[in-house]
């Protein structure tokens, strides 16, 4: 059986991934797809000692809150096409990530969406996509 | 136009009446000053009452004689786990799958802003001022050994932290000296608890708040001019106010995000300082050791030294205080070994490398006046301290002593000061609640009650003078780590078992670095 990994972003980028991801899908017949959204977090990023306190409530909620607002959608519009598709909501760097998540399930492919974001840090550190397309160990596709 | 006219005339009056109000407010300073003096005169006496037949007070010798208990009963494990602390504060040993919670990292960085401050710059100066080059000595061999006291507490206060259901966490003294003590069946864990907690109290007012108050304060009227404290106090009370009542936390945010590069900042320029005066790193390396053993003419020469040393490491580091607990306990870990070996960075990072950097400064400077003849230092007229050039003391004294490398960097420096003030005091208000709420029970009022009363102080301690201030935040924060102390004595075998199960642990490999 193929695994595709498909990233959402939470945004049009990812509904377009999550788009040609499930053709691709249907394309190969047996093929299952991995749903990633994954929160950008730094271990090294600084709290105060209350946020700190209140953390694991936080994560909680955010996970709880990823899942609810893109992860079930999505998984829902694969469930009515006929997609086997599992779904993961996790904290990280986002192009380390899904690189790792898409090395552990033995992904064949990773399908992302092209971000639109051009702001002054995507200029000097490069997008989360571009930095994904570098780093990644699997072919990556770039859905514009 | 005519609103204008009786705008600006109203608006002249309100500047004569002010004009007329500043004699009055410096006169306010004073009273607040006295007040503030006698009240808490008799509470610095008890904790600072010299040894019997001596004047080495006995609460020095305390905290040296628990940080060197510690250190032999770990068998200097702050030099064992060094290298293993710094690869969990990497993340080395961290789940991926624990992404999103408090890193070892983040739990450090909490706590080091709460004591990297005032404390490594104003605190080093007074120590250098009063005990000379000597104090630098004694300050980093507390240092050293306070690394173990940290090692301990930290250890303990994730063991014994509580979990509430809704996924918060509370830990600290309170909670491992009630819980500790009932887990080795121990009696009167309870009345500890309370004690350390009432101490907490006095501790975040004190050194937590007020010594920050009155530094931030010092250092804003040595580069504007002087003018009565409480003014500075207002503001500093209402910006506070703002983050812990009214939870913008936003500006607590640009704050923490700011402190660390302050924090790198300070000891770059420490450091270039040192490099372009390079020839007298070895002359002020000489004094540092001669003072140690001298004196080198300060009052009470060699005891002076190691007193004032000791005093401000433990002041600055907060080893063996408990306070650091309060912090470390939000890490996510199943080990609370691993934050113990964390914490044991804090002491190091603060007192060994930031406070020697501000020491070198200020000997190397040439500030502290020398006796050309004899080579000892000169006091001044009272005899109280070292004469220096312009009559500084504290956190003026750095000041100047910095100015001297870079002109504009009395500037940076009174930023990095109001900043690392500012998030002292949020840090410490917090350590404040815990405590509070350990013995008031939590709800919205209770914390509210203690918010307001943590506001008022920030107005008290900017607007009375230094040395009331420093005496009572000493003996404030000196008072916890006499309960704190007492119970890691009863306590610290329980570490030593998870220090000893972790360690065989990790030597067969069953501990292991994830793949990251």
């Amino acid at each position: 059986m193929t695994t595709l990994l498909v990233g959402l972003d939470g945004h049009s980028s990812g509904e377009r991934a999550l788009a040609h991801a499930e053709r691709q899908a249907k394309l190969i017949g047996d093929c299952e797809l991995i749903v990633l959204y994954v929160i950008e977090w730094s271990p090294f990023s600084f709290h105060t000692a209350e946020e700190n306190a209140q953390r694991h409530k936080r994560r909680e909620e955010e996970i709880a809150f990823a899942q609810e607002r893109v992860l079930d959608p999505a998984l829902k519009q694969l469930a009515e096409a006929g997609v086997k598709a599992t779904g993961k909501v996790l904290h990280g760097d986002v192009a380390d990530t899904i690189n790792r998540v898409a090395k552990q399930s033995g992904a064949e492919q990773i399908v992302v969406g092209r971000t639109s974001d051009n702001g002054f840090s995507q200029k000097i550190f490069g997008s989360v996509t571009s930095n994904l397309v570098m780093s990644a160990s699997v072919p990556v596709t770039v859905v514009a | 136009m005519k609103r204008s006219i009786a705008s600006t005339a109203a608006f002249a009056t309100l500047a004569l009446s002010g004009a007329a109000h500043a004699q009055e407010a410096a006169s306010l300073d004073q009273r607040v000053n006295e007040i503030f003096a006698n009240s808490t005169g008799w509470f610095v006496n008890l904790i600072f009452s010299p040894l019997p037949g001596t004047n080495f007070p006995w609460i020095v010798l305390w905290l040296v004689v628990a940080a060197t208990v510690f250190t032999l009963y770990f068998a200097f494990v702050q030099f064992r786990f060094f290298g293993h602390a710094i690869a969990l504060v990497k993340g080395d040993y961290s789940d991926p799958n624990d992404a999103g919670e408090v890193s070892h990292f983040q739990a450090l960085a909490t706590a080091l802003s709460g004591t990297v401050g005032l404390g490594n710059i104003a605190g080093v100066a007074v120590a250098v001022g009063i005990g000379g080059p000597g104090a630098t000595f004694w300050m980093i061999l507390a240092g050293l050994l306070g690394m173990a006291s940290k090692f301990t507490e930290c250890t303990l206060g994730v063991k014994f932290r509580n979990e509430y259901e809704d996924g918060t966490v509370s830990g600290g003294p309170m909670y491992y000296i009630s819980k500790g003590f009932d887990q080795l069946g121990l009696p009167g864990g309870k009345i500890l608890a309370v004690l350390f907690a009432i101490f907490c109290i006095l501790g975040a007012l004190g050194g937590g708040n007020m010594f920050q108050a009155n530094q931030a304060h010092a250092q804003i009227a040595n580069i504007v001019g002087d003018y009565p404290g409480w003014i500075t106090g207002v503001i500093f009370a209402a910006v506070v106010f703002a983050v812990i009542v009214g939870g913008i936390q936003s500006i607590a945010r640009v704050t923490e995000k700011v402190v660390p590069f302050m924090g790198i900042l300070y000891v770059v320029t420490a450091l270039i300082i040192l490099l372009l005066n390079a020839d007298k790193i070895g002359w002020a390396i000489g004094q540092i050791f001669d003072g140690a053993f001298t004196g080198l003419g300060v009052a009470g020469g060699m005891v002076g030294a190691l007193i004032q040393g000791f005093k401000r490491a433990a002041f600055s580091n907060e080893a063996g205080v408990g306070s650091a607990a309060i912090a470390h306990s939000a890490v996510k870990t199943n080990e609370p070994i691993t934050e113990g070996f964390v914490s044991l960075l804090e002491p190091l990072i603060d007192t060994v490398v930031i406070c020697t950097m501000t020491a070198l400064v200020i000997i190397i400077s040439g500030q502290l006046i020398v006796d050309a003849q004899t080579g000892n230092y000169v006091l001044n007229e009272a005899g109280s301290a070292i004469a220096t050039v312009d009559g500084n003391s504290g956190v003026a004294l750095t000041s100047a002593a910095f100015a001297q490398g870079f002109s504009w960097f009395p500037y940076i420096l009174a930023l990095a000061v109001i900043l690392f003030a500012f998030s002292t005091m949020i840090s410490w208000s917090y350590y404040g609640l815990k405590a509070w709420t350990y013995l008031f029970g939590e709800g919205k009022t209770k914390e509210l009650i203690f918010k307001i009363i943590f506001c008022i102080f920030v107005v008290i301690g900017a607007a009375a003078s230094l040395g009331p201030v420093i005496d009572f935040s000493d003996a404030a924060i000196f008072a916890m780590a006499v309960v704190n102390i007492t119970a890691l004595y009863f306590l610290m075998r329980l570490v030593k078992e998870e220090l000893s199960s972790y360690a065989s642990r990790l030597k067969s490999g069953e501990i292991k670095r994830f793949e990251h």
